[in-house]
């Protein structure tokens, strides 16, 4: 770890003021940073403690839908009430995560930041393009089980971690954010981006901006829904593969759906062209595995996760399964329903 | 003399006298000890597995303010310049590694300098502005791709037996009725103890040292660094009171020992060493296995051939190995049999002993092979073990000192309910899931080492009892109370255990399963030698009770001697002591093989076994194995404190399921690093891979195996849980899986 100042902002302004320096960090529960700061691989000159923010409410929006504060732990944010009622995808998606004491530091904005478990991002004697641009791809011909099967570039085939995110993305949530410039949204789908040629950015903050929340849309999806992950053990690992299906049935056919899959790219990866498909549709075999087709359709392997074409094809059969009969997989009982 | 049973008795369950100091934190770990400006170091790895440093640029680092020195090859002080003054009391052969002796690089993460400084941080910091400018080697450390440069090592490691083989192995083989060929692999695993290896070294006025070093054995750490730097004996004290885990990796001395040591000569002051859990990748490993078997049987399933060939992972520069192959040569009747064992040089750290090692890898993959030829023979594989059950050792051809292995088998299998087993794969459906259950048998060495122990009582009636053993949490304080305490009747309040000291009487290493037999053993003589010196004193006394009575007619109960035939006629040994005027009684004793009693270790084969049932839930398309009951019986002898005992199987058990289901060091060849050297990566079971674990400890009375009839629990839980687990899997599924650990992919 290298010497860095410390600032304790009081205020939002005052946050991104000091934001859009360069080499400068926010501080949010610290479970990803400061590990990644110990490692070196992340040398901040300057944190930004954003703790004392009043960005921890959740609350219900006058329109509809659920604010959810940036500085909300993953914790309270699943266990709160309304998650539960309106938004069980959510809650669990997040309790699939980590393990309790993570989930209890870890906040909403440091979740959707969260950086790559790539081996190799996180050991700086290796080369990596995400860390050190130019430097070169690691994973590449290397050791990369948990590496991406979709929309990687030749630049970085990492996958993003969070399970969260794969909820949010199936939810159509909405990123808050506030910075030199002003605030704005940036729905969901458009706040990660693929590595293409610029691996280094995970996602579409401008230098000094801050997440103060995330909205969730007035669409609940309390009946048909599932959060499936697949994991090399059955708690406290990353997905290698999950799958998050949000679904409506009206006489028996799909009027709602959408399906986000983590483990498998650089950010939570859906095709709404291909939910539309399944509109109309009755939910059966048949439909599923036509649109697990299409969900990764131009998929690739990268030698030792090309496992992950196949795992992903019967997972996103399975969740769609889960989901049609109100069956959602529980984070408690580790038997795949 | 006798006692009646307490509640800290042999055999009681009594909870670890050791607990509350650990969990109040009072206990102190090897990197916890204060000292008066203590020089922290940081340990700065290589990046790469094979060349020579070329320059190091140490400007910017020393700019950090508090920075005291940066060590590297360039300007260390002096070390021995022999081999030999390296060698520890478990070395393999060849040339144990020095770090910062040159510029020569053998392995990822070796160490290349020690940044000190006055605080962690700073030292932390530096190191991290440290830069090494390397020439580059291509690094080989790609196992599955050397076995054909595999060689038979050409100097033995002490205490590993040589591949036994008997009788013509193939030509049975040609003759036999079935054959089963299968070849096994399983990956090298890191011991990651959950305390990461580190040593305080506090540097006296007169310039002794204090070494408190993360080890299982602080004599031979003692040994080597007397060796090393040309010390005085009685200049130099390790101490490991606590240990926080272990499982093999602290039974050599490591580079953070040397290092902070040769910090505090240099620099003439105290100095710490820690290591990060990141570079736990760069000492000892449970070395990469590749196992070859060929089995031949008769058509009921007699084995008729056993062709056993391993080859294990070493480094470049020491050949570490273990006995891999004698297992399954040894486990079972059958007349013709070859053994072979082999090694590999890779661009590794030298690989070392972790939990049961050799018959972790070795007897669970011949067990598997074994479950492979259940299914080509047609017969139950409980059956197949039952009819070919050794009666005696297959190796040497000598009776056991003890053998209740059929009754281990008996009683897990009921307990279990094997009897209902469907002999077809796939025969249980639970919905998504298909059930397996397998089986499999573990046996490990029982052995009994040369140890001492001093016990002294004091006027006030306390006793200490002392032995430079080690405790890494297996809880070897607690059981070396109990043998004290039921030996001359005092509660285990009185009772002060001492351990963990080079200057207490010798103690061999922590390891190998003989802590327990060794050590107790060595306290029983000497708490027995300390009560014939107390009756003589109470028989001196001015109208004692016991003139007339000899000391087979006592007995130690509550802190009194009694006379058996009246319990009217008693001394309290603080009154023995107070009346003959003693300020303290002291008895030093050594127990050994040779003790009065024992038989010779050539005349009998001693083992300890045991028999693992699993059962496996696996979702029949997404390859996600639950492992949901397993049940261990285990033959060990006496068990001298079911409770702690229980604790040992049931980790074993865990370590088990580990190797078969999530354990694996993840190398790229291309760098010669392991890249999954973080516990978020590196896989170890959690809660929720855990079900029930049933011990049963299995009757099993045995005068000569060690002076107590005790075997030592350390390692059989792990031996055969993964074949168990594989075999499961198997009768579940439908797939063999030869490659540990059984990942999701291998299933789908
Ligand atoms: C061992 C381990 C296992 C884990 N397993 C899982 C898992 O299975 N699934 C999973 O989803 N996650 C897992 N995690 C990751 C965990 O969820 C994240 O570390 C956590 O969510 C990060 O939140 P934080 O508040 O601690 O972020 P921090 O570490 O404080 O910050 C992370 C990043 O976000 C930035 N940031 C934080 N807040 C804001 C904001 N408001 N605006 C802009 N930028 C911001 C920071 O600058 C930093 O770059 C695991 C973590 C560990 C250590
Ligand atoms: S996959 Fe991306 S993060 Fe991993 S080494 Fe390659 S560039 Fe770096």
């Amino acid at each position: 770890m290298i010497p860095f100042s410390y600032i304790r902002a009081g205020s939002a302004d005052e946050a991104t003021a000091a934001g859009k320096e360069p080499a400068t960090w926010f501080l949010a529960g610290g479970t990803n940073l400061i590990d990644l700061m110990k490692e070196t691989v992340e040398r901040p000159a300057r944190l930004v403690d954003i703790n004392q923010l009043p960005l921890d409410q959740i609350e219900t929006l006058p329109g509809g839908g659920l604010r959810l504060g940036a500085l909300a732990r993953n914790a309270d944010t699943a266990y709160h009430p309304t998650v539960e009622a309106d938004y069980p995808l959510l809650a669990s998606a997040i309790l699939a995560g980590a393990s309790p004491q993570l989930r209890n530091a870890a906040t909403n904005g440091g979740n959707i930041n969260q950086r790559t478990r790539c081996y190799y991002f996180y050991d700086v004697a290796t080369p990596c393009n995400k860390r050190e641009p130019g430097s070169g791809c690691g994973a590449i011909n290397g050791v990369n089980r948990i590496h991406a099967i979709l929309g990687a570039s030749d630049q970085c085939i990492a996958t993003h971690p969070s399970d969260m995110c794969i909820a949010l993305a199936a939810l159509d949530a909405t990123v808050q954010v506030t910075g030199p410039a002003g605030q704005r949204s940036i729905p969901f789908a458009d706040y990660h981006r693929l590595p293409g040629d610029n691996p280094s950015k995970d996602n579409t903050l401008q230098p000094g901006e801050l997440v103060t929340a995330i909205d969730l849309p007035d669409g609940k999806f309390t009946k048909n829904y599932t959060y499936l992950k697949l994991r090399d053990r059955l708690s406290y690992a990353f997905a290698l593969v999950s799958v998050a299906v949000a679904m409506k049935l009206e006489g028996g056919a799909i009027s709602d759906l959408r399906v986000a899959l983590g483990g498998v790219a650089h950010k939570p990866w859906r095709r709404p062209e291909a939910e539309r498909q399944l509109l109309g549709r009755a939910p059966d075999d048949a439909a599923f595995s036509e649109f697990a087709d299409a969900l990764l359709d131009g998929a690739v392997g990268q030698g030792e996760n090309d496992f992950k074409i196949p795992l992903a094809r019967k997972a996103i059969q399975r969740a769609l399964r889960q989901a049609a009969a109100g069956t959602p997989q529980s984070q408690v009982d580790k038997r795949i329903a | 003399m006798s006692t009646s049973t307490t509640a800290s008795s042999i055999g009681q369950p009594l909870s670890r006298i050791d607990g509350p100091a650990k969990v109040t934190g009072r206990a102190k770990y090897a990197a916890e000890h204060a000292a008066d400006g203590l020089a922290y170091g940081w340990v700065v790895s290589s990046a790469i597995a094979k060349g020579k440093v070329k320059a190091i640029h140490e400007e910017a680092a020393r700019a950090v303010p508090g920075v005291i020195e940066i060590l590297t090859h360039k300007n260390r002080p002096h070390v021995a310049w022999f081999d030999r003054s390296y060698r520890d009391q478990v070395a393999p052969p060849g040339e144990p590694f020095r770090a910062l002796y040159d510029d020569e690089i053998k392995f990822s993460f070796q160490p290349l300098a020690l940044v000190l400084a006055k605080t962690l941080e700073a030292a932390r910091a530096a190191a991290a502005l440290l830069r090494i400018d390397y020439i580059q080697e291509e690094p080989n450390t790609d196992f599955e791709n050397s076995l054909e440069k595999a060689y038979v090592p050409p100097k033995k490691r002490s205490g590993i037996p040589a591949p036994a083989s008997r009788g013509d192995a193939q030509k049975a083989l040609d003759e036999a009725h079935l054959k089963v060929t299968a070849d096994y692999a399983s990956a090298a695993h890191h011991h990651n103890p959950m305390e990461m290896h580190a040593t305080t070294v506090i540097y006296g006025s007169d310039g002794a040292l204090t070494v408190y070093d993360k080890t299982q054995g602080s004599q031979n750490v003692k040994s080597y660094l007397v060796g090393v730097f040309g010390l005085a004996n009685d200049k130099v004290t390790v101490r490991n009171p606590y240990v926080g885990g272990a499982f093999g990796s602290g039974l050599r001395p490591h580079y953070q020992v040397y290092l902070a040591t040769m910090a505090a000569l240099y620099l003439k002051r105290s100095a710490r060493v820690t290591l990060t859990r990141q570079q736990m990748v760069s000492h000892v490993r449970r070395p990469e296995t590749f196992q070859s078997m060929a089995l031949g049987a008769s058509e009921a399933g007699g084995l008729q051939s056993i062709i056993n060939s391993a080859v294990t992972a070493t480094s470049t520069f020491e050949d570490y190995q273990e006995n891999v192959v004698n297992w399954g040569v040894g486990a079972y009747r059958c007349a013709d049999a070859a053994a072979d064992y082999k090694l590999v040089a890779l661009d590794t750290p030298t690989p070392g002993d972790m939990r049961a090692p050799g018959a972790a890898t070795g007897m669970t993959l011949f067990e598997c092979a074994m479950d492979e030829l259940s299914y080509a023979v047609g017969v139950d594989p409980l059956q197949l073990r039952l009819l070919n059950y050794a009666e005696v050792d297959p190796i040497s051809g000598n009776p056991f000192t003890s053998k209740a292995l059929r009754e281990a088998y008996d009683i897990g299998a009921e307990r279990f309910g094997w009897g209902k087993r469907p002999s077809e794969p796939r025969a249980m459906r639970d919905g998504n899931e298909l059930t397996g259950w397998g089986m499999a048998t573990g046996m490990w060495d029982a052995t009994f080492q040369k140890t001492s122990a001093r016990a002294r009582i004091s006027a006030n009636g306390g006793l200490e009892v002392a032995t430079a053993a080690s405790d890494i949490g297996t809880g070897t304080y607690t059981i070396i109370a109990q043998v004290a305490s039921e030996t001359l009747g005092l509660p285990t309040a009185n009772i002060d255990v001492k351990i963990g000291d080079s200057d207490l009487p010798a103690s061999p290493i922590e390891g190998g399963s003989w802590m327990a037999a060794s050590s107790s053993a060595a306290v029983q003589l000497a708490c027995q030698s300390l009560g014939t010196r107390l009756f003589e004193a109470a028989q001196d006394l001015d109208g004692s009770p016991f003139k007339d009575i000899k000391f087979e007619a006592v007995s130690f109960n509550d802190g009194r001697i009694i006379a058996k035939d009246d319990p009217s006629r008693f001394l309290s040994i603080t009154d023995i002591m107070k009346r003959a005027d003693l300020p303290s009684l002291e008895v030093v004793e050594t127990a050994g093989p040779g003790l009065s009693g024992m038989v010779s270790q050539v005349k009998k084969a001693r083992a300890t076994h045991s028999a693992i049932f699993a059962e496996v839930k696996v979702d029949d398309e997404l390859g996600v194995v639950r492992v949901t009951r397993i049940v261990v019986a285990v033959a060990a002898g006496r068990i001298l404190n079911p409770k702690t005992a229980r604790s040992q199987i049931m980790g074993g058990v865990v370590m088990g399921m580990g190797m078969a289901l999530h354990e694996e060091s993840m190398m790229d060849t291309r760098f010669g690093r392991p890249m999954n050297h973080n516990f978020a990566e590196y896989h170890i079971p959690v809660n929720a891979d855990i079900h029930g674990i049933d011990v049963i400890f299995v009757e099993e009375e045995d005068k000569e195996v060690s002076p107590l009839g005790v075997k030592g629990l350390g390692e059989i839980g792990i031996v055969g849980t993964a074949a168990a687990i594989a075999s499961a899997v198997f009768h579940a599924t439908g797939t063999r899986v030869r490659k540990f650990p059984i990942t999701l992919d291998k299933l789908i």
